[in-house]
């Protein structure tokens, strides 16, 4: 690789993996532990891909899907994720599935997991300010400069080249859902309906592993979403109407504020 | 909305401008920066790259020439730490006179509409996810192009990442 070595500070990575882009941003020195770490964390993200895409034939999931193989035969990771999904259905009232389509699908808790657990990857090698963007699912941790707290855009969902609002954060993690890119992709489980809620529904707290979901079960709960939501701690929700209204942003959302004008 | 208390945003922060600017990549070769660059602090790189500092990025970026249904127009942007200062017009549509008409008020709306995304100042974006393609239109594309700079197109140590396509390049650090 193009060694960056002596002063130089933070370390890129933009890596296409698992369908998606994963953009990691690390603000601390980039010592060899922190270039071996970003390394793992870019490695484990195309294991958990090999292991959880429900594309690939030959994936635990693509297996179990087919019925091909058991549970026992698989990763420990895959009976986790199960049972998390599990979890997740019960907390968010069907709205949350495993199987949003009928088959065995966990990419809703997968990819926001898999974001998380690669910015724990670089956190135990000494990263202490980073940014792990997971296809627009973040986990964010310490402070981009000293004194300075991350600022995340949330994407206009009919625009993908503007934000209607910026959050910011130092320890936070920030998950969007939508329709946006691909038309009306997101189905109510409970149902098999295409949603017809708000064009995105973002929620922060402190894990992807569960902002994501959350996000998605909010999208599919319409607005309902606003109580169950106020009722889970250290989780906040913003909206983006249908009607492309200014967004609603819920108590606890941390929204920066306004830039000067 | 029961139980909860929601905030109607008025604030929104526009970010159209920067569709311009996705292909920044620095350009010191022939045209010296408006503002003077800090020595560059990724040794080995000499001073001809953007400089980091305090976390942002500080230097003169052109963007490729993007064809519109107008013609071909082509930017250049002055960051000041991270903070969009200047956008300087290199090519607008001027073959007749309605397109002449038509630059002359898109360029000036541009040029605002920049500098106001500029002021937001994001570190990255959230949205729904979005797939290679996607990605490649994104404001998260931008600011990882605008960060990354000429250090792109290398990998990170130990190469582990199979089939993947990356890029890893520095961006601005803490001090």
């Amino acid at each position: 690789m193009t060694a960056a070595t002596g002063s130089a500070r933070g370390l890129r990575h933009v890596e296409h993996v698992m369908g998606t882009v994963f953009s990691f941003d690390v603000r601390d020195e980039p010592v060899p532990a922190l270039r071996e770490a970003l390394a793992r964390a870019v490695a484990w993200l195309h294991r958990v891909d090999a292991v959880f895409s429900p594309y690939r034939p030959d994936s635990s999931v693509g297996r179990l899907a087919r019925r091909t193989t058991t549970l026992a035969e698989e990763p420990a990771d895959v009976a986790a994720i199960l049972e998390l999904c599990a979890e997740l259905e019960d907390a968010t009232r069907g709205c949350f599935s495993a199987r949003p389509a009928g088959r065995l699908d966990p990419s809703g808790v997968v990819k926001g997991w898999a974001t998380e657990e690669a910015a724990r990857i670089l956190e135990r090698a000494g990263a202490r300010n980073l940014c792990v963007n997971g296809g627009g699912d973040l986990q964010l941790s310490g402070e981009p400069a000293p004194g300075e707290p991350w600022r995340v855009g949330i994407a206009d969902p009919r625009r993908p080249d503007r934000t209607v609002a910026v959050v910011s954060g130092r320890d936070l993690a920030v998950a969007t859902s939508g329709n946006a890119e691909r038309g009306r992709h997101i189905t109510d489980p409970r149902t098999g309906v295409p949603v017809d809620g708000p064009l995105s529904c973002t929620v922060v707290g402190p894990h992807l592993t569960r902002a994501d979901p959350y996000a998605t079960a909010a999208l599919v709960m319409g607005d309902e979403a606003w109580e169950w939501l106020a009722r889970l701690d250290g989780y906040a929700l913003l909206t983006v109407p249908a009607d492309g209204g200014p967004p609603a942003a819920g108590d606890g959302f941390p929204l920066a504020e306004p830039p000067p004008a | 909305m029961r139980g909860t208390h929601r905030v109607a945003l008025t604030g929104l922060s526009t970010i159209s401008g920067i569709a311009l600017l996705l292909a920044l990549k620095p350009h010191h070769a022939d045209q010296p920066p408006l503002s003077s660059p800090e020595p560059d602090s990724g040794g080995g790189h000499g001073g001809s790259a953007p400089s980091a500092s305090g976390g942002t990025r500080t230097g003169t970026f052109t963007g490729d020439a993007v064809q519109t249904k107008y013609g071909p127009v082509q930017v250049r942007a002055t960051l000041d730490k991270g903070r969009l200062t200047a956008v300087k017009v290199l090519k607008t549509p001027s073959d007749n006179e309605k397109d002449r008409s038509i630059a002359a008020d898109a360029v000036p709306k541009l040029t605002k509409e920049a500098l106001a995304a500029g002021g937001a100042q994001v570190h990255a974006v959230s949205g729904a996810s979005y797939t290679s393609d996607g990605y490649a239109r994104s404001l998260q594309s931008a600011l990882d192009k605008a960060d990354s700079g000429k250090h792109g197109a290398s990998r990170p140590a130990q190469q582990g990442a199979g089939s993947g396509q990356s890029t890893t390049g520095r961006g601005g650090g803490r001090p």
